[in-house]
């Protein structure tokens, strides 16, 4: 297990996959939808018009960005953790419905009962948005089992942590995973805190590609700020799975700039650890230099592209903000299914 | 938007202190810039700018405390904009228009819970009418459930069974005997001992379409697995607003064996009966096994499916009918009566069974109710039957406080309280962990002469 990590590390540090010009534009325009729909979604927050737990992706969206682009949309699944926004965003579901779901108005996605944590739609194979701390990678793995039982080639991706990767309940998966074969891949995406807790202080081994080390499950770890390096491993372990090889793990090695949730200060790290990302890191920046000094884009083409991007958003939060609540009558649906 | 507000910065937060600007006046300003830092009860936090321009005034002198969330502290114009866009108020800061119009109305839209609407009322439905003359078959309760088992896996490719020791040792309890061999291992499938791991991964194969059959070897072990049941299974419909579905069994023996101890010997029914979201099934005939536990698999809502490894080698009676179903959420009356109502389920019916037989041999003459489902309640029948008798006495293995009885006892006394002629009582499992001892095991489960003694309580007679 040692040499194949030692051969992925060196691959995801040269012969860095190229993208051509369409595929940055789609990178670009997916994070920076995502980096301005949280960037609002924390400011909605502040005006009292979002309640509870709020947990932004922004710094992360290189890597579900790519992770979508190598998929197949509509046919493989995914599932993740309670940092759910920018998943929902890039597998096409609506921004207004993500956004009235976080203000709980009755068009929000689960018709405002679910919550920032608790969105889903059967027509995108998203499975949440889930609140417990590693219960996602077990419940991907059975849509995984559905999908090889079915035979419908699809495969699952199953979202989680640095910190969900110390539960029990990932290395029952990861055995049922590999006894079984089944499609499967887990994206630990490891921001390097589990709420304020650094990876030093949680973990034994800190090299999480390698936690499938003991049931043979292949792993890389790969630059999660480089939306490139993600789109390309994410390819070959979906490839992996969908032909039958079983499970395969990808170690996003990424960044939240903000807090845990809103109310975290962030004080267990150095404001220049944060800024050495924002600044040189970024995985938004990156793709725009790129389209910039590749002479795809001008200034002013991109400004366009964030001017549409903040009319959706701007949309989006003045839908979340005029959509009523839910009927009262509401409390009492959706608990069970009359036969 | 050019007003930068005090914003809420934890679910609690009312107002805060401004304790530092990061900007001046004529800075140049983009999404994600430091503005300031506010002290909130909690901690320090930074507030960091959305939109993009120039900072052309400060509203709240830095060092400023009680500033009420949603409060205007700056002023930026986007590029074009002209201040005139924009009213400044230096002095008293006044809620300004646009943005605080939201909050009003966020404000305004929260605490609109008014009155709670009615629960909407459960109508369960009656055991359907079987043909004149219909054969019964003797079988065990082992038996049933196979069959009932074995007939919905022919019935629907979706069905599939996972657990441990289901499929090559034939079922711990060889419940799913016979099985492999008719369905083959992609549909019945061993599992490593991994209880958690399995019934989130069964949840989650739910989530995509199918409909697992999961065996706990028993529902002690399922502790390590409650919080995919509750918190994926039976939540999942509601949170999704009704768009996920997890139609699945959990089935598994609950409750004490036979000096196997504390830690193999325990009644999860109240447990799981409190959880909105569950059905909870726990048969004590082998009619009611086979026809309850086929209508829990057609279910689409995730069923705990109870059952009792004393029993499951107690023969009854199945009707040979080609589909034979039960109704989820109806009370089955095994003996009518007048003087006193007993209630129980599972293997309660058994020493209320043998209780009813010496009462009624004594002249009481007693109605006996086997719940059969815990949830949905069937308390129309139990409510009926104490309107008819004014007495009431339950029977269960489960500990006594929070239990079926207390439930049942509570909402005989909410819808009965003027009919009632005695104190409910209830028979229970002692408040104690199962000790192994064989006379102190006996002595902490519930016995046929402490139903017998409550009915002489309830109905005075000594």
């Amino acid at each position: 297990m040692a040499r194949k990590a030692v051969a992925t590390k060196a691959k995801t540090q040269s012969n860095v996959p190229q993208f051509t010009a369409e595929q940055d534009l789609e990178a670009y325009r997916e994070m920076l939808l995502i980096r301005r729909f949280e960037e609002k979604a924390g400011q909605m927050y502040g005006m009292g018009l979002i309640g509870g737990f709020c947990h932004l992706y922004i710094g992360q969206e290189a890597v579900v960005t790519g992770i979508t682009m190598a998929s197949e949309k509509g046919k493989d699944a995914q599932i993740t953790g309670y940092r759910d926004h920018g998943h929902m965003l890039v597998m096409g579901l609506d921004p207004k419905g993500v956004m009235a779901e976080l203000t709980g108005r009755q068009g929000g996605l689960s018709g405002g009962k679910g919550g920032s944590m608790h969105m889903f739609s059967n027509e995108h194979k998203f499975y949440g948005g889930n609140g417990i701390v590693g219960a996602q990678v077990s419940l991907g793995a059975g849509l995984a089992f559905a999908a090889k039982y079915k035979g419908d080639g699809s495969v699952s991706i199953a979202y989680f942590g640095d910190g969900a990767a110390n539960q029990g309940q990932v290395y029952e998966t990861f055995n049922m995973a590999k006894l079984w074969k089944l499609p499967v891949v887990f994206i630990i995406e490891n921001n390097k805190y589990a709420m304020g807790t650094s990876i030093e202080r949680a973990a034994a081994t800190t090299d999480f590609s390698m936690r499938g080390a003991s049931f043979d499950i292949p792993g890389e770890q790969v630059d999660g700020m480089d939306v490139r390096m993600v789109y390309d491993a994410a390819r070959r372990a979906i490839e992996h799975a969908r032909s039958g090889k079983g499970p395969f793990i990808l170690e996003m090695l990424t960044y939240r700039y903000r807090g845990h949730s809103m109310s975290d200060p962030a004080k267990y790290r150095s404001k220049d650890e944060v800024t050495k990302y924002r600044q040189e890191r970024d995985a938004i920046e990156q793709v725009k230099a790129r389209l910039i000094e590749g002479g795809f884009q001008t200034e002013e083409d991109l400004k366009k592209i964030e001017n549409d991007i903040r009319a959706i958003v701007t949309e989006a939060a003045d839908f979340a903000t005029n959509d009523p609540e839910p009927d009262a009558s509401e409390l009492w649906t959706d608990i069970t299914i009359s036969a | 938007m050019p007003q930068i507000l005090m914003p809420a910065l934890s679910p609690t937060m009312e107002e805060g202190k401004l304790s530092k600007w990061l900007v001046k006046v004529g800075d140049s300003v983009k999404s994600g810039d430091v503005l300031a830092e506010i002290e909130t009860d909690k901690a320090t936090m930074e507030v960091e700018s959305v939109d993009e321009g120039v900072v052309k005034e400060l509203l709240v002198e830095e060092g400023t405390e009680g500033v009420k969330v949603n409060t205007p502290i700056a002023l930026v114009l986007a590029e074009g904009e002209t201040a005139a866009a924009a009213p400044a108020a230096k002095t008293a800061p006044e809620p300004a228009e646009a943005p605080v119009v939201t909050a009003e109305k966020a404000a305004e839209a929260t605490p609109s819970a008014a009155a709670v609407p009615a629960a909407p009322k459960f109508e369960a439905q009656s055991d359907p009418d079987l043909p004149e003359g219909v054969e019964m078959v003797e079988m065990t309760v082992r038996q049933a459930l196979n069959e009932a088992m074995a007939e919905e896996l022919r019935r629907d490719k979706d069905v599939f069974v996972m657990g441990e020791e289901v499929a090559e040792y034939q079922g711990a309890y060889k419940i799913t005997q016979n099985l492999l061999q008719e369905f083959g291992p992609e549909r019945i499938i061993d599992t490593p001992i991994t209880e958690h791991g399995f019934a989130g991964l069964a949840v989650g194969a739910a989530f995509a379409g199918l409909k697992p059959i999961v065996e706990f070897m028993t529902w002690n072990f399922a502790m390590q697995a409650i919080d995919q049941i509750i918190n994926s299974a039976a939540k999942q419909l509601y949170m999704s607003g009704g768009q996920v579905k997890a139609p699945m069994v959990f089935r598994g023996p609950n409750g004490a064996a036979a000096r196997v101890g504390a830690q193999h010997s325990q009644d999860y029914s109240a447990w799981y009966s409190h959880v909105p979201g569950l059905t909870v099934i726990a048969p004590y005939s082998a009619a009611d096994a086979k026809g309850l536990l086929k209508a829990a698999i057609r279910s689409p809502n995730p069923v705990v499916f109870l059952e009792n490894e004393i029993l499951y080698g107690s023969t009854g009676l199945v009707p040979k009918v080609d589909d034979f179903l039960l109704p989820i959420g109806k009370a089955r009356i095994a003996r009518k009566g007048a003087d006193v109502t007993i209630v129980s389920f599972s293997m309660g019916m058994r020493y209320a069974t043998q209780a009813t037989e010496k009462l009624v041999a004594a002249g009481v003459d007693v109605e006996l109710i086997d719940l059969r489902t815990l949830r949905p309640l069937d308390s129309d029948t139990v409510i009926e039957s104490v309107k008819k008798t004014g007495r009431l006495v339950t029977v269960e293995e489960g500990w006594p406080q929070g239990g079926i009885g207390a439930e049942i006892s509570a909402r005989v006394m909410e819808q009965a309280f003027d009919y009632l002629d005695a104190p409910v009582m209830r028979v229970t499992g002692k408040d104690v962990p199962m000790p192994y001892a064989a006379n102190l095991e006996k002595l902490a489960l519930p016995n046929v002469d402490e139903v017998i003694a409550a009915v002489n309580a309830v109905t005075y007679r000594s």
